[in-house]
């Protein structure tokens, strides 16, 4: 049986769109609001998938206090009600768009110990999500 | 390919232990699941079935038949029910979203007859789901254990 585990959680934080790459009126055209130079935030939801065989002792795929706390230590501790484009690495050098920001949680689960890193889905809003499948899927998911 | 997703929801109690571990063990493996007295949740299921809509009806299945085989397969077995004693399907089983879910595929799939069923979800709570296969129908090359 092909199954997939998937569980969400949330984060807040901040974050300015603006890159070093565009003049300051060609960011402000590509990113209007969110280009203000004060940061703005979200809400964010993380939606974290991963497969692999059910343990036949367990029933489960991975214990959820393991994933629960692998991803609170590699994304919610460290991007929880902090200022993206500053306080994560990634961001300083790209720009903290929900497209980065789901590809950089990816890579930062990507080494889940217990089940493979299948999908992760991250919600900017109620209307704006991304999906991240990893390079190797290519886009014909 | 049209996709067609019908939702119920089940409420059931169950609970997690395993007769070869130690009591210490199922606690530290399970958690606040491993409560002898179990436990419950408001299960929601998505089935979607996959199918070209007939020319004659526009329908890749008829609605009204799939929410009755839902009624029937699922509903009648595991609503307001407690899954580890009175489910024979899961007998021997730890109830998890995983299992669960596996059982109400094999039960599902031979069912459908218009179209082919795609995916089980089912969500224990807001935050937990799992999305099940079956032995592979274009989701990847089957990882998980067949039971």
């Amino acid at each position: 049986m092909k199954i997939h585990l998937t569980r969400r959680y949330a984060f807040a934080a901040s974050h300015r769109l603006h890159s070093a790459q565009l003049g300051e009126e060609e960011n402000s055209r590509v990113y209007g609001k969110c280009n203000n130079p004060y940061g703005h935030g979200h809400n964010y939801v993380v939606e974290v998938a991963v497969s692999g065989p059910t343990d036949r002792a367990t029933g489960m795929i991975a214990n959820l206090s393991e994933l629960d706390a692998f991803v609170d230590r590699e994304v919610i501790e460290p991007f929880d009600h902090k200022y993206l484009n500053e306080e994560i690495a990634e961001f300083r050098e790209h720009v903290p768009t929900t497209e980065n920001i789901c590809v950089e949680i990816f890579n930062r689960l990507r080494h889940f110990p217990s089940a493979k890193l299948e999908r992760v889905r991250l919600e900017e809003t109620g209307k704006n999500s991304f999906e991240y499948l990893g390079e190797s899927v290519g886009s014909v998911q | 390919m049209v996709y067609l997703t019908r939702k119920m929801e089940f409420s059931a109690s169950h609970l997690y232990h395993n007769p070869a571990f130690s009591a210490e063990e199922n606690r530290r493996v399970f958690g606040k699941c491993n409560n002898p007295h179990g436990h419950g949740h408001n299960y929601v299921l998505e089935v979607t079935v996959a199918g070209d809509p007939d020319p004659a009806t526009g329908m890749v299945l008829d609605l009204k038949e799939l929410k009755e085989i839902l009624q029937r397969e699922v509903s009648d077995r595991m609503d307001h029910r407690f899954l580890n004693y009175e489910v024979p399907e899961l007998a021997g089983q730890i109830p998890t979203c995983e299992n669960i879910s596996a059982v109400i595929w094999r039960l599902l799939e031979p069912k459908i007859t218009r179209g082919h069923l795609h995916r089980v979800r089912l969500y224990e709570t807001p935050d937990l789901f799992v999305d099940c296969y079956g032995e592979g129908n274009g989701a990847g090359n089957g990882t998980g254990v067949t039971r």
